[in-house]
């Protein structure tokens, strides 16, 4: 039975919304921040993340084929979700869901992904035997071309692609921002700033994700890091980081200055239910601490050793994915707790065993992991340049 | 006609389920009823609610609703001269069983009974990605439950708590104004169990529903205004500090 306390609506008792809802915008985030992250180097030529290029690709698609499934399996009739492709309301935010995950699946990351390893795949089809040889066979989709004239043409589609993948992540996330802040019904929620605070926060958790990752293949194979990568990717997460603080702040100001009918309600909720994941775990431990330790990298960085360097930048990377998380957190379940006649709160625990409790929760966080290393191992991302890091940066 | 009293044995039980069977309506029994004619509303009178808690029980039982969840419910509002915008609300199930006894004698009591505010531009509608649930063309509020996703998104849109997630179905679950009688020429089953007339269907499209003298004489108000739902739940006397 859930705890409440002052007056909710008889309905509000128990959240609709549950830990799995708080995943999908955050795996979504990945996505589309890992992305960005990877068109750093294909359109802005930042030369310095070439050795996460592949690898970033590979992430996003690896937590794009996981992001719909907390979805699938929050709703109540999932067997009925293909209507939101066949018959879609054209008045629900939701409803663009499908629409914008296909184009962003097939269109933008497979594509990308794809013409990125033609030369690999052929190459792959023409060695491997077995069933593996079959696989890269059929991924060719036929096209054994890799002389020069056709590789420079799938660069410069891939090129276009990228171009158009930035935009499209940008729309992937501010749209799952949008479907939480055009609720006019839930002040935590209603905020045109919604979409853009999920955007950079997204591009923050996406990038910290493939620096995380990127390190921990390095150990994996036991290959030395690229500390200048790893320094760069360090530099962008913290100014991107800077301008989604920026954002956030903006709208916490806006909101305790204006102070409406519903601020009395929503600043409660912040100073008890709210106040380990939003101020202690959201603003202190995952933004504060981590934009400090990256302005010291940024400011005297080149002072510390680069172990020292990498150390740093992991625990920032690690406090920013946390901090995002809780952001997430705060969203969609702080956005419930309270009720909409502002006069009472209600509570959240977790199950552990249910259909959208802990285990499978942790299950969904943990599948994309599974998928990227059954990517990896078709389409290896390392290239001899990990090797040879760039030395005395 | 030649009627014994063996015959009017049996035909006074036939008559009585046959008048049941007319008052439960059936669609082919009620050919004439054309959507375009009406647009349903409701008017609440807040001085006449005793809260008794009928239209609760009679809702529940009229529509299956299941324990813990409402499709229409009353809420106690308490309200003191030096705390007017900080009410203290009750609704104990829903105000289902009625009300426990007023201890206090400070400030002022009344009760509100809450339900789909049968929103012309309604919020809930708006965000269904499917559209399985709608607004009808006389003005209630729907919801197809064979082609509904079950993901609440309807839920979250509604401002005034109305709507929930049905636990067997695992579809949104709502008012529909007892769409199934007011199109067989009944009323809500809430409106027929109150006591003292304090809920009124209208029909805002006939201009013989008394609805309009009343709102020609009378000062009505619709909860949270500022949403622009174009609510059709018009309530009389209804104190600023209701939410």
């Amino acid at each position: 039975m859930t705890g409440v306390e002052g007056y909710m609506y008889p309905n509000e008792m128990e959240l609709q919304w549950s830990i799995l809802i708080v995943l999908y915008p955050f795996i979504t985030g990945l996505v589309a921040g890992a992305f960005i992250l990877a068109s750093l180097e294909r359109v802005f030529l930042v030369e310095a993340v070439k050795p996460i290029y592949r690898l970033a690709l590979l992430t996003a698609l690896a937590f794009l084929i996981d992001a719909p499934l907390p979805l699938q399996l929050h709703l109540g009739h999932p067997e009925r979700s293909p209507e939101m492709y066949l018959t879609p309301h054209p008045t629900s935010a939701m409803a663009m869901f499908g629409y914008v995950y296909l184009w962003y699946l097939m269109v933008v990351l497979v594509f990308e992904i794809w013409l990125d390893y033609r030369k690999d795949i052929v190459i792959f089809a023409q060695t491997t035997k077995g069933l593996k040889g079959l696989i890269y066979k059929f991924l060719t989709m036929g096209s054994y071309n890799i002389s020069p004239r056709a590789l420079a043409i799938d660069n410069k589609i891939g090129w276009i692609i990228t171009l158009i993948g930035i935009p499209s992540a940008f729309f992937l996330h501010g749209y799952v921002g949008f479907i939480f802040g055009s609720i006019k019904a839930n002040p935590w929620w209603s905020s045109p700033l919604m979409p853009v605070v999920f955007i950079f926060s997204a591009m923050v958790s996406g990038i910290a994700a493939v620096m995380l990752i990127y390190m921990a293949t390095c150990k994996l194979r036991k290959v030395a890091i690229d500390v200048r990568c790893v320094d760069t990717i360090a530099m962008y997460m913290f100014y991107i980081f800077i301008i989604d603080f920026a954002l956030e702040m903006l709208d916490l100001i806006h909101r305790i200055y204006e102070s409406d009918e519903s601020f009395r309600s929503l600043n409660f909720m912040v100073h008890t239910q709210l106040y380990i994941p939003h101020i202690v775990i959201q603003i202190c431990l995952g933004t504060v601490t981590p934009l400090v330790i990256l302005f010291i990298l940024q400011v005297s960085g080149k002072k510390f050793a680069e172990k020292v360097r990498l150390r740093l930048c992991t625990i920032s990377g690690a406090l920013a994915m946390i901090g995002i998380f809780a952001m997430r957190w705060n969203v969609v379940i702080g956005g419930q707790l309270f009720s909409k006649s502002f006069l009472g709160f209600t509570t959240y625990k977790v199950a552990l065993v249910t259909k959208e409790g802990l285990i499978v929760a942790v299950a969904l966080a943990l599948l994309p992991f599974l998928f990227l290393w059954i990517l990896i191992k078709f389409l290896p991302p390392w290239e001899e340049s990990h090797h040879t890091p760039a030395a005395g940066d | 006609m030649n009627i014994s009293r063996r015959h009017m044995l049996v035909l006074l039980p036939a008559a009585a389920v046959a008048w049941e069977s007319v008052l439960a309506g059936t669609p082919e029994n009620s050919p004439n009823y054309n959507m375009s004619e009406h647009w349903w509303g409701m008017l609440i009178q807040i001085p006449k609610c005793i809260g008794c808690g009928n239209c609760v029980r009679a809702c529940a039982t009229e529509n299956d609703v299941p324990d813990g969840f409402f499709r229409t419910w009353v809420e106690r509002y308490h309200v003191t001269d030096y705390n007017l915008t900080e009410p203290e609300v009750i609704s104990p199930n829903g105000g289902k069983d009625g009300f426990p006894i007023v201890q206090e004698d400070a400030g002022k009591y009344f009760y509100v009974p809450k339900m789909c505010n049968a929103c012309a531009d309604s919020p809930c509608t708006q965000v269904c990605p499917v559209g399985a649930t709608f607004v009808s063309p006389d003005g209630a509020v729907l919801v197809d439950q064979s082609y509904c996703l079950g993901c609440a998104y309807c839920v979250q849109a509604c401002p005034y708590g109305c709507r929930y997630i049905h636990p067997q179905k695992h579809v949104a679950d709502k008012c529909t104004l007892c769409y199934h009688r007011i199109t067989k020429g009944l009323t809500t089953a809430c409106v027929e169990n109150c006591p003292t007339g304090a809920r009124q269907l209208v029909n805002l499209k006939d201009p013989k529903d008394p609805i309009h003298a009343f709102l020609k004489t009378h000062t009505v108000q619709v909860l949270k205004p500022q949403m622009a739902t174009n609510s059709k739940a018009f309530y009389y006397g209804l104190d600023g500090s209701v939410r």
